[in-house]
């Protein structure tokens, strides 16, 4: 509206609605101008990158999707010019390449540990959901042992081991094994077991200390460490498969996940070790994290699969895959420590303070005070350090041992698959899967890290 | 923990256990016993083992003749060189590809990192695809990938692909001219050290005098000018001596020039792509560390944008940039020992490889491969801490 008066005098109210910019500048040309071709250097970049990116989508697209060849039983499926990716091979090798070698009829226990391990691990990555300690004590010490005895069989070879040194076991019980329980051994552990508590409640009482109370936790020890191999020890019926016939993604994540289990509880020790004011423990833990951090896991493997087993008594040979899987530990403990350091020396002095004033130990104060805090914060560190450790996985082939990579290498020998693309085919899929989880579990980390920002700078 | 020490010290019941100070040299004894016990054990049934597989001791071993082949060496090696040599060899071939890797990574990793924060949308989109690809898939992955999907698909040398008529790719490697020195080139390289030399001691002295009086000199100028020029020079004043050996196919195969064997360039161009992802987010990290203030401040003084980002940004930036590029330097060389998983003769594939399963003295040759890793990362670290200690930020 605008005001009119008789001698023709004219106010405007209201103010003009403004002319839209000019078409140039806003929408997408205005975007494309601003953004794509915004100077010289910015216009020849945006060619060359529009170029490359027709230079390789569009190819890519035509060899995975469109070209690429469906259905077929062999090589000849995926003769002829022109043929894009072969799936049917990754579809005949598919078995091998989650399970490698692992007997075809026994293939539902590699599947039951999948699934518990997702099952498992799922509530334990959305934060909101509850009961975080109960769920990370079952994923790190009971999935653990499950997944032992569901893949190797479980039922492993006890045997009389102390007392039976002077010949007294069989003297007592003889050779008798129930269930797939040797009788002589779990007599010869109890009493190891209560002369070990009888001891150290001996040396606690004379040096001062509470000597039921010593005896007490050390048989408790005991129990737990009874209770972990007794599971082991059951033979629950399930053929026995050595690890020679694991392969595939399993043996990836089996490495995978007993690396991070595995480094889990060092890396912490370590760490605790390495900001500790006792000098001896600290100059230990910095050599040992030192030396594991500046070498290559190669030679790691190298050395667990070649100079481990001179170490070890004559006799004892663990199998190859043990030996791989305790040098990945040490390895990616070493790392872990690093982590954990991190997060223990981000935890202000008020912290510590605060927990000794209360009058807590200093067991009590990591405990309850430090540790969850630490933690926490480190998550994404964590998740980081497992997407290496499971990138590095794949070096176990070099010590002949199948993994994903491994078994993939493999199978482009078959000659019943030997065609131009096998090789590219084996490469995308192989290629899509580790992407797949490599880059989920960065996006996982992203995601807790932006959670645990609650700073608010920029 | 000895500053838990207060609360008992006043107490003279306290029981002898209890006090921290015992407790923590007991502590640290029971430490001290169980790893010398640990050790001892090892050493003791290493010894037993080795006398039962009548495996030999000691160094004696690498003055033996190897009696094995390398196909790429540095030095002059034959079969009948001794595992010393041997050893040397890998050693060199290590360094060759670290040198080569990080030389590339680092170009690649700093134009992907700048990409990722372009104004341009396609080169950021294709930055970021690049860095998210290349970071997320296995290094043996991609070395593998090089090596059989891209270079043994290369063709035979007769149909190979000519690059400006003096390069040649095949599968059988890439062939190159190779420079020849003849009569009075030596006074060439003399004149190219002296200009590295003269390039340095201007640079140092421009510094000086910028300290002093504030006036810059176009440092880019001269130091190409001098370094092109003085052996320019040099060559004309010696007619040209330098000559190159063109690589020329006879029968199957290219004579003459320089082969750079497949498994190299697998290798070294997996291994600077791949690192090139991290640098490229250290890079990346680094200029966004840099406050967006100083950019402002800086062109409010009148700099221009190439000035601000020359003079200004990247001094900032580097201080952040430098630390993990150095241990990402430390990962690549690290990393080259992933050669062992497609025959390229490195450290590990020539010694803790070949050498190992013909000697069986795994405990020497791990030791001595570990050692050389070792040696390599302590140096980094002790001259990467003298670095932070010498442009860390001074504050009051």
């Amino acid at each position: 509206m605008s005001l009119t008066f008789d001698d023709g005098t004219f106010i405007r109210a209201e103010m003009e609605t403004p002319l839209p910019p000019p078409v140039r500048n806003i929408g997408v040309i205005g975007w494309m101008r601003e953004n794509l071709f915004s100077s010289v250097l910015n216009t020849i970049l945006t060619i060359v990158g529009v170029g490359l990116f027709l230079l390789i989508v569009p190819p890519l697209l035509r060899f995975m999707v469109i070209d690429a060849v469906w259905t077929g039983d062999s090589r000849e499926a995926c003769l002829g010019p022109d043929v894009g990716a072969c799936w049917p091979f990754i579809g005949a090798k598919f078995g091998q390449l989650i399970y490698g070698f692992y007997p075809i009829e026994e293939r539902w226990r590699p599947n039951v540990v999948f699934a518990l391990g997702a099952l498992l691990l799922v509530p334990l990555l959305v934060p909101s959901w509850p009961m975080k300690r109960l769920n990370a004590l079952l994923f790190f010490v009971a999935f653990p042992i499950v997944a032992f005895v569901l893949l190797t069989g479980g039922n492993i070879d006890a045997s009389a081991f102390l007392f039976e040194r002077f010949g007294l076991i069989h003297l007592i019980v003889g050779d008798v094994t129930i269930a797939g329980i040797n009788i002589a051994f779990w007599v010869d552990y109890i009493l190891t077991a209560i002369v070990v508590a009888l001891l150290v409640g001996a040396v606690i009482g004379v040096i001062g200390g509470s000597a039921p109370s010593a005896a007490r936790n050390t048989l408790m020890v005991f129990a737990a460490f009874g209770v972990l191999v007794l599971i082991w020890d059951i033979d629950f019926g399930l053929p026995y498969v050595e690890t020679r016939q694991w392969g595939g993604l399993l043996v990836t994540l089996v490495i995978a996940v007993t690396g991070i289990v595995a480094s889990l509880p060092l890396g912490i020790a370590l760490a605790l070790g390495r900001r500790s004011t006792m000098p001896i423990v600290r100059l230990l833990s910095i050599v040992f994290i030192e030396f594991w951090r500046g070498v290559p896991l190669i030679t790691v493997l190298f050395f667990a699969t070649y100079m481990l087993p001179l170490f070890l008594p004559a006799g004892a040979n663990p199998d190859g895959l043990l030996r791989a899987l305790v040098g990945v530990a040490l390895f990616s403990a070493a790392y872990m420590a690093e982590v954990v350091r991190g997060g223990l020396q981000a935890i202000p002095k008020g912290q510590y303070e605060g927990a000794m004033a209360m009058g807590l130990t200093w067991s009590q104060m990591m405990r309850l005070i430090i540790l969850p805090q630490a933690l926490t914060l480190v998550i994404p560190g964590i998740v980081n350090s497992f997407i290496s450790l499971f990138k590095d996985t794949t070096l176990v082939l070099i010590v002949s041992i199948f993994d994903f990579l491994g078994q993939l290498r493999a199978s482009f020998t078959d000659p019943n698959w030997a065609s131009p693309v096998t090789l590219y085919t084996g490469f995308a899929f192989a290629g899509l899967i580790y992407f797949f989880f490599c880059f989920g579990m960065s996006r996982y980390s992203l995601f807790v890290e932006r959670r645990l920002n609650t700073s608010h700078r920029h | 923990m000895s500053d838990m020490a207060m609360p008992g010290e006043g107490q003279s019941k306290s029981l002898f256990i209890n006090d921290p100070k015992v407790r923590s040299i007991g502590l640290q004894v029971i430490a001290l016993i169980v790893v010398v016990v640990l050790g001892w054990m090892f050493i003791d049934n290493a010894r037993e083992n080795l006398a039962d597989q009548k495996i030999a001791t000691g160094f004696g071993f690498l003055e033996n003749t190897a009696g094995f082949g390398i196909n790429q060496t540095l030095i002059p090696y034959t079969e009948t060189s001794t595992y010393g040599r041997a050893f040397v060899v890998g050693l060199l071939n290590t360094i060759l590809v670290a040198v080569v890797g990080i030389f590339l990574a680092t170009i690649i990793g700093f134009m992907v990192g700048v990409g990722r924060l372009s104004k341009n949308f396609v080169v950021r989109a294709l930055s970021t695809v690049y860095v998210e690809i290349l970071r997320n898939l296995p290094p043996l992955f991609q070395i593998l990938f090089w090596y059989l999907a891209v270079l043994s698909a290369l063709p035979g040398p007769r149909q190979s692909i000519s690059v400006f008529g003096e390069f040649f790719l095949s599968n059988r490697g890439i062939f190159a001219p190779r420079p020849v020195f003849g009569e009075g080139s030596g006074l060439v390289v003399w004149a190219t050290g002296a200009a590295i030399l003269a390039v340095v001691l201007i640079n140092y002295w421009s510094r000086a005098r910028q300290e002093e009086t504030g006036q810059r000199m176009p440092m880019l100028r001269i130091g190409l000018a001098i370094l092109i020029g003085l052996p320019l020079v040099a060559l004309i004043v010696t007619g040209f001596p330098i000559s190159f050996d063109h690589p020329e196919l006879k029968g199957f195969n290219f004579a003459g020039g320089i082969r750079i064997i497949p498994e190299f360039v697998a290798l070294t161009v997996a291994l600077a792509t791949y690192t090139a992802a991290f640098i490229a987010e250290n890079v990346r990290a680094g200029i966004q560390a840099v406050s967006h203030g100083q950019t402002e401040a800086a062109h409010s003084l009148g700099l221009r944008n190439g000035q601000t980002l020359r003079l200004v940004v990247i001094p900032q930036a580097m201080r952040v940039i430098i630390p993990p590029l150095t241990s990402q330097y430390l990962n690549l060389t690290k990393n080259s020992s992933l050669a062992v998983g497609i025959g390229y003769p490195d450290l590990v594939a020539v010694f803790a490889g070949t050498a190992l399963n013909q000697t069986g003295q795994a405990i020497e040759i791990i030791a001595i491969t570990m050692g050389v890793y070792l040696l390599l990362s302590i140096i980094t670290s002790i001259i990467m801490n003298a670095y932070n200690k010498r442009v860390a930020l001074v504050e009051r």
